[in-house]
């Protein structure tokens, strides 16, 4: 086991962890809403095409949806009951986007489809990968996307690591925390398919060591595994990115403009190595999640929650706000979006919702840069965050791509460091965005 | 669904991150007077009460200066973000204790008028404004400027055991211009046999010279602070530093290359305070990590080039302030490679 080595990546900050909130929280199991609201587009891609209609009655676990092409996933029924419509909801990145809303019959059938194979493993890579396809899984880190398509990496791309992501490195995030301990099996199993699919002899598991628990429990369960190594990680923010993940753990540098195939690795979170298992064993689809619901409510928890799920509902069930909320986030405060519905929906990336005060997040006064070189000096991709934004400002695009701005992993960083309180990555995505569309 | 539509009075929907660091401009700059005090009190202990008067009367035109103005431009008054303060109290630093009491006033009404507000303020100043406020001062008024030291309190000008009347690099010039001169040879040999005796002195800072730039033990223990904080780092000093310990040491002797005596050019004069504290200015340096390693070997050679050929014994201002306006293009051209290329 490699726990005793220190290791993390160059760059980064290290934002109050504030995860003492809910780390010792337990899953819960939310009782089940009256609707639940499903987007069909949850992942990176093509949307998916509803296969259903208003009326249909529908099991928790029912397709109800097809994907929209390779790149691009399923959607299942989270719930059992009627489809009330299928229409314009909004959606956690605050545009409408067609979905389908289904109301509960409140009996919670489960879809037949979900049977428990126990010789799971003896299934060929193809077949398992034809079952997480069908699951609808997309990387549950966040980043959602599809995870059969990152798992089938073009031949001449030798894949040799796979890694687990479990850095869990956004403040108030404890859901993959606590899934690494109470779920441990399945992750663990999850992770053995994910490695059998592609092919691969090495995997290693990173976690951030503000998890000790975490890893104790993930090294119990791996040790018959001798392919399995779990790493402890000097906590730092943005561990869990790819590229750094990647560094912290092989030292190796993935290409710029490169995706993690290009040094033999594969980056897998751990959330969606319990829902591969989930897929594999029990062919069962994505329908669920874990999500920490942290700040100002009542009791802050980790719940198990069905995709769709609106927002007020997790609130209700956590007793309400406690004081009045300046931010309601989706995901973690460095990169998570800000909502402005309650009626928004749990979708199959959402790892936490935050309820921030107006001093818990900072509402600040910007001042002109100063030229101090603290945001170039964090940057984790090593850019010059400052002159790329003043780029930015002059809508000097060419300028902004020749400073790298595309290279940019938008992890916030640079603003978070900034002591003018420049809002440096907005602008550069904004660049970024200007030069895709240039290059049309 | 309407009702649960919260209105964007009550919440914020501005984009990530949605958590900021402690680091202000205003937190920075208070540090940077707190780190300065030190040095200030070392400046009084050694030029009397005199020196803080001077200190005082900077700061307060500083401060008044920039307030005027931006009631003028009418623009957001910013001096509560300690800017001015700072530039203040490095002016008065970088003054002799003997000038009469205007001069301050005048340079730092200069510094922050001419130097700051007239480029749109704090950011936007190309050069660092306490600095080109001396510049100014010194052009103006030489006299005061170059003959204005004073003995400090327990000790002589030069710190140097052979000679009374020069600060210390002053004293090592003339010694060195002197030496073939057949009058004065003697003595200008036994000078330059004596600046390895006023180690001690210089450090502590008992030897005449601005009075804010003397003691380099006071100036290094606010330097630590700054460092330890992370409001400026070590790249531009030990650079800066560190060209200057090589120079001097290559072509600052009298016995051909290799004899220059490092330790004394690099304790004398205002190398320290400039190199901790006035290259390491935020917007006149370069934030690019290879510039500010250009930067500061830039700031050492002209630094070299002016105490050993000019015509000036010291030449850490003029070195920075040049230094300063290469700070656009190092920073332009020497980009960084994204990480993984
Ligand atoms: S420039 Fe991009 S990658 Fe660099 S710190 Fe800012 S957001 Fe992160
Ligand atoms: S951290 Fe902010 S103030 Fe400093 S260089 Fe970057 S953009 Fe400018």
């Amino acid at each position: 086991m490699l726990t005793a080595l220190k290791r993390s990546f160059k760059g980064g900050v290290h934002p109050p962890e504030n995860k003492k909130y809910t780390e010792s929280k337990a899953i819960e199991e939310i009782p089940l809403p009256e609707k639940v609201i499903i987007p069909l587009q949850q992942h990176i891609g093509k949307p998916s095409k509803a296969i259903v209609e208003k009326g249909a009655e529908v099991k928790a676990g029912d397709p109800i949806s097809e994907a929209g092409g390779f790149v691009s996933v399923p959607c299942h029924a989270s719930i059992s009951g009627t489809v009330k419509s299928i229409e314009p909801h909004i959606h956690p990145l605050g545009e409408k986007i067609p979905s389908v809303i289904i109301e509960s019959n409140g009996e919670d059938q489960i879809s037949d489809n979900i049977t428990f194979n126990s010789d799971y493993m003896s299934l060929s890579g193809e077949e398992m990968k034809n079952l997480i396809y069908g699951a609808g899984i997309a990387g549950m880190g966040g980043a959602t996307f599809p995870t059969h398509v990152k798992l089938s990496p073009p031949p001449e791309k030798k894949i040799n690591t796979v890694i687990l992501n479990g850095a869990e490195c956004e403040p108030y995030l404890t859901s993959d925390h606590r899934l690494m301990l109470e779920n441990t099996e399945e992750i663990i199993e999850g992770f053995r398919i994910i490695m059998k699919i592609l092919d691969v002899k090495r995997g290693i598991i990173g976690i951030e060591n503000n998890k000790p628990d975490s890893i104790k429990k993930m090294e119990d369960i791996s040790a018959k595994f001798p392919e399995i190594s779990v790493v402890s990680l000097n906590v730092k923010y943005p561990q869990g990115a790819e590229k750094q993940l990647i560094y912290a753990l092989t030292k190796r540098k993935v290409p710029a403009g490169k995706l993690p195939m290009e040094v033999g690795c594969i980056v897998q979170n751990v959330g969606t190595a319990k829902a591969v298992y989930d897929a594999v064993a029990y062919k069962r689809p994505l329908i669920d999640r874990i999500v920490t619901v942290a700040g100002c409510v009542t009791y802050q928890k980790n719940l198990k929650v069905r995709i769709g799920t609106p927002l007020q509902h997790l609130i209700d069930y956590c007793g309400g706000f406690e004081g009045s909320p300046k931010k309601i986030i989706m995901g973690g405060p460095m990169m998570g979006l800000a909502l402005h519905s309650l009626d928004t929906p749990v979708i199959k990336g959402t790892s936490g919702i935050l309820m921030l005060r107006d001093d818990q997040v900072s509402a600040v006064k910007t001042t002109a840069c100063l030229n101090c070189g603290k945001c170039v000096e964090i940057c984790p991709m090593n850019l010059m965050p400052n002159i790329i934004a003043g780029f930015a400002k002059y809508e000097r695009w060419d300028d902004a791509k020749d400073a790298f701005a595309l290279d940019c992993i938008e992890c916030g960083c640079c603003s978070y460091i900034c002591p003018a309180k420049i809002t440096l990555v907005q602008n550069i995505k904004y660049a970024k965005f200007k030069i895709m569309e240039d290059s049309k | 669904m309407e009702d649960k539509e919260i209105t964007q009075e009550i919440i914020s929907v501005s984009s990530a991150p949605h958590i900021r660091g402690e680091d202000s401009t205003q937190r920075i700059m208070f540090s940077v007077v707190i780190a300065l005090i030190p040095a200030l009190l070392g400046s009084v202990y050694f030029f009397g009460t005199r020196a803080l008067w001077l200190t005082f009367l900077a700061v307060i035109t500083a401060v008044a200066t920039e307030w005027v103005i931006q009631k003028l431009r009418k623009v957001e008054v910013t001096v509560s973000d300690g800017s001015a303060i700072v530039t203040g109290i490095l002016l008065a630093f970088n003054l002799p204790g003997g000038v009469p009491w205007w001069l301050p006033v005048i340079g730092s009404f200069f510094a922050i008028a001419i130097g700051k507000q007239a480029f749109g303020g704090l950011g936007f100043n190309p050069m660092n404004p306490a600095l080109l406020g001396r510049a100014f001062l010194l052009a103006s008024w030489p006299v005061h400027m170059t003959t204005g030291w004073t003995a400090p309190l327990y000790g002589t000008k030069s710190g140097i055991s052979t000679v009374t009347e020069a600060t210390p690099l002053a004293a090592l010039k003339d010694a060195i211009k002197y030496l073939n001169v057949e009058d004065k040879a003697q003595q200008s040999a036994e000078t330059i046999a004596a600046i390895k005796g006023s180690y001690g002195n210089l450090l502590w800072g008992k030897v005449g010279g601005c009075i804010g730039e003397t003691s380099v033990i006071f100036i290094l223990i606010g330097a630590l602070y700054l460092l330890y904080k992370g409001y400026i780092n070590y790249r531009i000093p030990l650079s800066y530093i560190g060209t200057v310990a090589l120079f001097t040491w290559i072509f600052g002797g009298v016995e051909g290359y290799f004899s220059g005596d490092p330790v004394f050019h690099v304790l004398a004069g205002g190398l320290i305070l400039g190199a901790f504290f006035m290259a390491t200015d935020m917007v006149t340096s370069p934030s690019s990590i290879k510039g500010q390693w250009v930067f500061g070997i830039g700031c050492g050679v002209i630094t070299v080039i002016i105490r050993l050929v000019g015509g000036y014994p010291e030449g850490v201002s003029y070195s920075i302030l040049l230094m300063n306006l290469t700070t656009p293009l190092l920073d332009r051209y020497l980009k960084h490679k994204p990480f993984g290329s």
